[in-house]
């Protein structure tokens, strides 16, 4: 009898909630909705890396990696590369003489010979580089100091050059074109290549200079102000960098579409490095129509004007001549690494097999211990 | 004319008055606004207390920018950020491009400039709705009460209000439209409690006949300057007339609560808008720190420390390498924009700041946007959970504080209260003893029958105890069908043959108060035995029988009667009533001096209510003074915890056989007491005195004193109620049933089985609260329990069982203790080690003393569950406190009621039911939860899951900030602060490119799932020995994070050295090996992918790559220094790029796939680990899956029988280990 008193009262208990907000209507009900993503159900895959899945997956890696490592290997050995030094640090080097001098701007030209000779033929076409070592093109300053609308032919840049090009921004009250640290340290070494025929008699090598910068700096991110015609007159008031020797306008005179801003050497030497130890492409040599390789077995000579100073900063300098696989230079580190890679894999998965059979095998005498 | 001079004299009055509030400045004084001509007037003394509108908007359009830029630099992230972006602005250091670099900030700082905007203008919203409703307020110049905005309101300003109304300020009651000049008011927005609350009219003011008439007020408030006590208000009214009056909380109306079931009432508002005791309170959401978090800053520290050493380095490095070329300055070596030269030093310190800039993303800024957002992502899948939902109640978890999820997951010990906690707190009133005789309240209608036909003093006694029952409380009468409708107080219609005179004439009624027609000076006992000898026994068989439903419904007047309905504010007290009622003793109405009662053939009896002393856990009971309508004698009904009462009782110091019988009754009720403790009931003993008009006098003149008094009134009304108290002349006790909630003993059992500690503090008696942990499964029954008992604190001391805890580990004190002289007996009990402590609130007190606190933890350490009873809420809070702060533990407190409010806020986590009493609790809580149970998927699961979520999102936010690639490059650049990665990619990396899968996977991934936590409750010791975050991971992290570094630099260093690439066409292939192997590194630490965790990481591969793309195609000029043009779409065309981007991932994870899947087991863990390992493992599983990592050590530390999740998920191997 009280029971169900009491539970009288116990249901009015929870009536003033519905009514004693006068009108409240119907409650709310808060439950929340029974959606896998509110209840954290969500389907999910539990990737539990067992001896089924692990040890396919060692032994894939290291099958996958191993073959191609080889590939690559092989590949970067059948590219052939010759690399001289022409710094002329040494008293016996044809260049000593050259390299003595610091300066940037003498008047007179040195020139120095150095003879090499090939052991085997170069096939397709030869790359020709030149390569600068402990040279920091990658300087926090030097990187910056360059003016990107000047060199993409904005005249008003090219009256008032950038900031920060600054300290090589004016020179004689006059803005300097192209402005900027990079600019002013322009490699101006030239590099001729000739064979000595068995004869004797030196033939020149045809060196190809164009075609050896990225397509869309020299078509998009390089214009000279104002189109490819008279340079001169677009180029008046300002000055030339003052490591150079000739103006920005006398770059390649022979060839309007390679002087100026779009002078492919210029533009090489602007795409900054990103190691100290670096190559730029110097020149192309074309493959030859006929079965003849590029660069035939015998003597050379590499002819150079020496006038870029690395002495300061212990730097060198060296001509490399290689050709090209699908994959790049020559560079045997990426093979290596692949088969390394491939072979730690490979012999983990095995160790992995031997411990998984040995305590396998043990635990099935012990199973589930007492 | 005489208005005038009566303004005058106030004035004069008013200067007095403020300098005397110079003086004092402890209080405020109210005038009248009528009296001043303008209400910002120069004299009027109100002017300076603040107004009625709100603004809880922290800007203002102007100063939104800089208030809110202010607010954000509080935070030391962002001041650092800012500090680095400025830094990119100073030429000499200048890493990025300055605008670009204040990106990243900006992007911070706008996104929660934003969310404050947001809330910021939701508030002004509310403010505005708020301050612009309507009241009516009283005009000088019409003379009558206009509509005014809310904000229009002034403190000084009479305002009226109707039912159902919400009060705009807080205000002094002055006059009702109800006969007993009474208000009800509901004060749900305050507390959260639905029941009644009755407020009264300023007791000066009772008299007035017609309408308060407000130009006729001039008397002068003082009363407590504005304070955030809701359950105080002081202060005094002072009249014309010289005459003072007390001003009670009962006075005062409190903004937000809604009048109800009067029809009007007048008052002057005495606190507007801020200071309102509501605004007061309102102080926002609680910050904690937790733990975690703690934990992070340390390291974060550390990386700070880290980057410094790096930035040194290099600056050295830079310096010395300057220094290698002598006065040969190379050309690649520009001088500083100024043109000067620069030395070696002078660089190196330049350096050191650019490098600060460079490495910035080393101190991870995004780390605590992103924990926010995990937080609050969190918190919204807690609140989303249908198991902590509750149907009955319709009430969800609730999360009050927001970031102190992963808390849950770290807890080691929990305080719980037990009434409304542990059981349910509804109450059933069970047995009753009255007089030595025990009743049940199943067959109570024979019982109590036959007493009746004892002595007459039983028969009192009854009657006693059932007034007593029905009277001595706080419950308000409402009906249910006209909720909030006062039923039964209207005197004049019920019983108007009896009391002729107007009501509002008080001072007549008083005399003759009685509502039956015999007011004569007849006792109550001849009235009763002539009742007896003329009804017969039929009558009085009817009188305490219990009414049957159908009858019930039969009669008119039961039918009236039955439709009653209490509101109490407690259970207890309800559940009297209710039993009351079941005997036709029932209460019909209540009033503030008044309660009226129905008896069984005697109609409605009428009590003058003098006095009610209220409950206090100090005391432990309460009290009411009323006149007797029959007897007219002053009688004082107790209520109160037996500890208590029964040391008030006073026996008749005569031998005769009165006293015999009474010492009998006392010793029979004491047994009943212990029965009924024992079987899990509340008990209460109800006592009454009978006081003579002399000590009636004697007392009043000093409580009236008490009640006057502005300074220290609490003490003086306590002192006077322990004045009143003495001398009872015991009636009887109750029994209480409160059923234990569904599922608490599993959820006990299995919190303790994760590891958790778990305390009962409880304000009931020693033997309910034993009784109640046994039922709970908290103790066993062959687990040995520790009765500490002591009178003083030397008994405790020598009773210190740590002694011989220590040396014969057989302290199994004697329970129950004899009364007297308990302190400890030793008795030789089982050989089970397993022990439980429990301890009263007056040993407790000892053993929080600080000289033996130590010894009182070390004992409790060794215990397995830990029962104090009788404890104060100060106690309960001094004991977490105790056991946080001296363990050094985390500790969670849950209860549900007001008393355990300073214990929740003491905790580390506070946990709040939203129970049956009232929502103190809750507010106070960080977490409020429906039932008790769910606080076992609380932490079990959410805990763990938040727990190991966050803890691995900051490891994981650690290594992706230092994998620093660009620190390697330093090597290979002169040190001078060059990066091979576009800046763009540099800023965004960590803002966008990799921000989202971590996102995903810190708020959804389950390293175990709930069900096998749940089934595993184990597995939560993970979290409290911090196992997910211990500092050597931070070192582990950075370690990885050095050699993942150094992979992704030196392996396209060496496919690339001395090849004709360009500073970006080498550096953006390193920053997209970077972020594969970021991502896959945390795919490895993923453990559960769902479609989001895929979604996320193809939209992060395809933002860069987007990105990237669109960035390098855009414009050849625009992003000096850099000019990444073309790059991209060059790279995508190489070989190389892929070869890269294929072998670097797998060589620099590979030895974290190894090592932290397979062989960190095996070589870090111990020996026993590797054994148990191999032993679960070798057949299926030889790589271990974190989880199973756990389920071994946690298997290993507690020597539990463990189930071990296999390949499918499945459990299906036990192994003991």
């Amino acid at each position: 009898m009280m029971a169900s008193n009491y539970n009288a009262k116990e249901e009015d208990g929870h009536q003033p909630a519905a009514i004693g907000h006068g009108g409240a209507g119907t409650v709310k009900n808060k439950k929340p909705d029974n959606t896998a993503f509110k209840q954290q159900r969500l389907p999910a895959w539990q990737p539990i890396l067992t001896a089924g899945t692990v040890l396919p997956a060692f032994f894939v890696i290291g099958l996958i990696f191993i073959p191609i490592g080889i590939g690559l290997f092989v590949t970067s050995n059948n590219i052939k590369e010759l690399e001289i030094d022409y710094t002329g640090g040494d008293m016996s080097s044809p260049c000593y003489n050259c390299s003595q001098s610091y300066s940037w701007n003498s008047t007179k030209p040195c020139t120095c010979s150095v003879p090499f000779s090939l052991d085997q033929p170069f096939e397709s076409n030869v790359f020709m580089y030149y390569g600068l070592s402990n040279f920091y093109q990658n300087h926090r300053r030097y990187v910056k100091s360059r003016d990107d609308s000047q060199l993409n032919g904005d005249k008003a840049s090219l009256k008032s050059p950038s900031k920060e090009c600054e300290p090589y921004r004016t020179s004689d009250e006059k803005p300097i074109a192209p402005c900027g640290a990079i600019a002013n340290s322009l490699f101006n070494d030239t590099l001729e290549l000739y064979y000595i025929d068995p004869n004797g008699s030196r033939t020149a090598i045809p060196l190809v200079k164009k075609g050896i910068a990225w397509w869309t700096d020299k078509h998009v991110k390089f214009r000279n102000p104002g189109g490819n015609d008279n340079l001169t007159v677009v180029f008046q008031g300002t000055s030339k960098p003052v490591n150079w020797r000739k103006s920005v306008y006398e770059l390649d005179p022979s060839d309007p579409d390679n002087n100026g801003f779009i002078n492919e050497d210029f533009i090489v030497w602007m795409r900054t490095a990103a190691l100290p130890t670096f190559r730029k492409l110097y020149r192309i040599i074309h493959k030859k129509p006929n079965m003849t390789p590029t660069l035939p077995l015998g003597q050379y000579i590499l002819e150079v004007t020496y006038n870029y100073p690395v002495r300061s900063f212990e730097g060198r300098k060296r001509m490399i001549l290689s050709t090209i696989s699908w994959m790049g230079g020559k560079n045997p580190f990426l093979g290596i690494a692949y088969i390394t890679v491939g072979s730690v894999c490979f012999f983990l998965g095995i160790v992995l097999l031997i411990i998984h059979h040995k305590y396998g095998n043990r635990n099935h005498s012990a199973d589930i211990p007492s | 004319m005489a208005r005038e001079k009566i303004g005058e004299t106030e004035v004069v009055n008013v200067k007095k008055q403020r300098k005397k509030c110079k003086k004092e400045h402890k209080t405020r004084t109210v005038h009248s606004n009528i009296l001043y001509d303008r209400t910002k007037g120069e004299d009027n003394p109100n002017r300076h207390y603040s107004d009625n509108e709100i603004k809880t908007t922290k800007y203002t359009l102007l100063s939104f920018l800089p208030k809110n830029l202010f607010e954000q630099f509080h935070r030391f992230a962002n001041v650092y950020f800012v500090f680095i972006a400025l830094l990119n602005f100073v030429p000499v250091c200048n890493a990025f491009q300055p605008q670009l670099a204040l990106a990243p900030v900006v992007f911070i700082l706008s996104v929660t400039a934003i969310k404050d905007l947001w809330e910021d203008y939701r508030r002004h919203r509310s403010d505005k709705e708020i301050n612009h409703m309507d009241c009516l307020v009283y005009s000088r110049y019409k003379h009558q009460y206009m509509e005014r905005f809310w904000k229009e309101a002034r403190v000084g300003d009479f305002i009226r209000l109707r039912c159902n109304e919400i009060l705009p300020a807080d205000v002094l009651l002055l006059s009702s439209s109800d006969p007993d000049r009474l208000v009800h008011i509901e004060t749900a927005t305050l507390d959260g409690e639905t029941n009644l609350k009755q407020r009264r009219v300023v007791c000066s003011f009772l008299d007035l006949d017609c309408d308060f008439d407000p130009s006729k007020y001039n008397s002068v408030i003082e009363c407590e300057k504005p304070n955030n006590d809701l359950a105080r208000f002081r202060g005094y009214i002072t009249h014309r007339s010289g005459r003072r009056d007390g001003l009670y909380k009962d006075n005062l109306l409190l903004r937000g609560c809604t009048i109800r079931n009067t029809e009007e009432c007048v008052g002057i508002v005495i606190y507007a808008g801020h200071e309102t005791k509501a605004m007061l309170n309102n102080n926002g959401p609680r910050y904690k720190r937790s733990k975690l978090e703690k934990q992070m800053n340390v390291d974060v520290g550390w990386c700070v420390i880290i980057l410094l050493v790096m930035c040194l380095f290099s600056a050295i490095g830079h310096g010395l390498w300057m220094y290698q070329y002598g006065d040969k300055r190379p050309v690649f070596d520009v001088l500083s924009p100024e043109g000067a030269e620069l030395s070696p030093v002078l660089s190196a310190i330049y350096l050191f700041l650019t490098m600060i800039i460079v490495f910035q993303v080393l101190i991870p800024v995004s780390l605590f946007v992103s924990i926010e957002i995990v937080k609050i992502c969190q918190v919204y899948f807690i609140h989303q959970d249908q198991d902590l939902y509750d149907e009955e109640t319709d009430s969800h978890l609730q999360c009050r504080a927001l970031n102190i999820t992963e808390d849950l997951g770290q807890m080691q010990y929990i305080f719980s209260d037990k009434t409304g906690t542990l059981t349910e707190n509804k109450m059933v009133f069970r047995r009753c003893t009255v007089a030595g005789v025990e009743y049940s309240h199943d067959a109570n209608g024979e019982t109590i029958l036959q007493s009746l036909s004892q002595l007459p003093s039983d028969l009192t006694d009854i009657i006693d105890f059932f007034i007593a029952l029905t009277i001595c409380n706080t419950v308000v009468v409402s009906s249910p069908n006209q909720p909030r409708q006062k039923v039964g107080t209207d005197r004049l219609t019920s019983n108007s043959n009896s009391s002729s005179s107007s009501s509002l004439n008080r001072s007549s009624h008083r005399e003759c108060s009685s509502v039956l027609s015999s007011p004569s000076a007849e006792s109550t006992l001849t009235k009763l035995d002539e009742e007896h000898h003329l009804g017969g026994s039929v009558g009085l068989e009817h009188a305490f029988s219990p009414v049957p439903p159908h009858t019930t419904e039969g009669e008119p007047g039961a039918l009236e009667e039955g439709e009653l309905r209490y509101e109490a504010e407690s259970p207890d007290e309800a559940a009297l009533v209710y039993a009351a009622r079941a005997y036709k003793c029932s209460l019909v109405g209540r009033l503030p001096d008044q309660v009226t009662v129905e008896l069984p053939d005697l109609g409605k009896l009428s009590f003058e209510l003098l006095h009610t002393l209220g409950f206090d856990s100090t005391r432990k009971r309460m009290s009411v003074v009323v006149r007797h309508p029959l007897t007219d004698q002053i009688t004082v009904y107790t209520k109160g915890a037996d500890s208590v009462i029964m040391d008030l009782i006073t026996l008749p110091s005569t031998d005769d056989s009165k006293g015999k019988r009474q010492r009998k009754i006392l010793y029979k009720t004491q047994n009943y007491l212990n029965l009924y403790a024992a079987d899990g009931l509340r008990t209460l003993c109800i006592a009454k005195k009978v006081m003579t008009k002399e000590e009636y006098a004697v007392w009043l003149r000093h409580h009236l004193e008490a009640e006057t008094a502005i300074q220290g009134r609490e003490e003086l009304l306590f002192q006077s109620a322990l004045r009143l108290e003495i001398n009872l002349h015991l009636l009887g006790a109750t029994g209480v049933e409160d059923r234990l909630q569904d599922g608490v003993p599993e959820t006990i059992a299995s919190l303790r089985k994760a590891g958790l500690q778990i305390w009962v503090l409880t304000g009931d008696k020693q033997e309910t609260a034993i009784n109640i942990a046994y039922a709970c499964k908290l103790l066993e029954p062959d687990d040995e329990i520790i009765t500490l008992n002591a009178d003083s604190q030397a008994k405790f001391l020598s009773s210190d069982p740590s002694r011989s805890f220590q040396k014969d580990y057989a302290p199994a004190y004697s329970f129950p203790p004899p009364p007297p002289s308990p302190s400890s007996s030793q008795t030789q009990s089982f050989l089970v080690h397993r022990l439980g402590l429990v301890i009263d609130g007056r040993t407790l007190a000892y053993a929080l003393d600080s000289s033996l606190d130590e010894k009182f933890l070390q004992v409790a350490r060794s215990c397995r569950s830990v029962l104090c009873c009788r404890s104060t809420p100060l106690q309960k809070s001094m004991v977490v406190k105790l056991v946080r702060n001296k363990l050094k533990v985390m500790t969670l407190a849950i209860g549900d009621g007001a008393n355990d409010v300073s214990m929740i806020q003491v905790a580390d986590v506070g946990v709040g039911i939203s129970g049956q009493e009232g929502m103190q609790a809750v507010m106070a809580s960080d977490f409020a939860l429906p039932r008790f149970r769910n606080l076992q998927k609380l932490l079990l699961v959410h805990g763990h899951w938040c727990y190991s979520r966050l803890a691995n999102m900051i490891l994981y936010f650690f290594y992706k900030n230092a994998v620093t690639l660009i620190f390697w490059y330093q090597f290979y650049c002169g040190f001078s602060g060059s990066a091979m990665i576009d800046q763009w990619y540099l800023i965004f990396f960590n803002l966008m490119f990799s921000a989202f899968p971590q996102l995903i996977t810190g708020t959804l991934d389950k390293d175990v799932s709930s069900e096998t936590l749940q089934e595993l409750p184990q597995l939560y010791m993970n979290g409290q020995n911090s196992e997910e975050y211990k500092p050597y991971m931070f070192w582990m992290t950075m370690i990885d994070a050095f050699y993942q570094s150094l992979v992704c630099f030196f392996i396209p260093y060496f496919a690339y050295a001395d090849s004709d690439v360009d500073l970006l066409t080498w550096g953006t292939p390193i920053t997209t090996l970077a972020l594969f192997t970021i991502l896959i590194h945390l795919g490895l630490e993923t453990k559960t992918w769902t479609w989001m965790n895929w979604v996320s990481i193809t939209f992060s591969v395809g933002l860069f790559f987007t990105v990237a793309l669109c960035y390098n195609a855009s414009c050849p000029t625009c992003y000096s220094p850099s000019n990444p043009y073309w790059t991209m779409q060059r790279l995508l065309r190489e070989p190389l790029f892929y070869l890269l981007c294929v072998i670097t991932p797998v060589a620099a994870l590979l030895p974290r796939l190894v090592r932290g899947r397979c062989v960190s087991v095996l070589l870090f863990k111990s020996p026993l680990l590797l054994i148990t390992a191999f032993h679960v493992y070798s057949k299926e599983l030889v790589f271990l899956s974190q989880c199973s990592v756990w389920c071994v050590s946690v298997c290993v530390k507690s020597n539990v029988i463990c189930h071990v999740p296999n390949t499918t998920g499945v459990v299906d191997r036990t192994v003991k280990c």
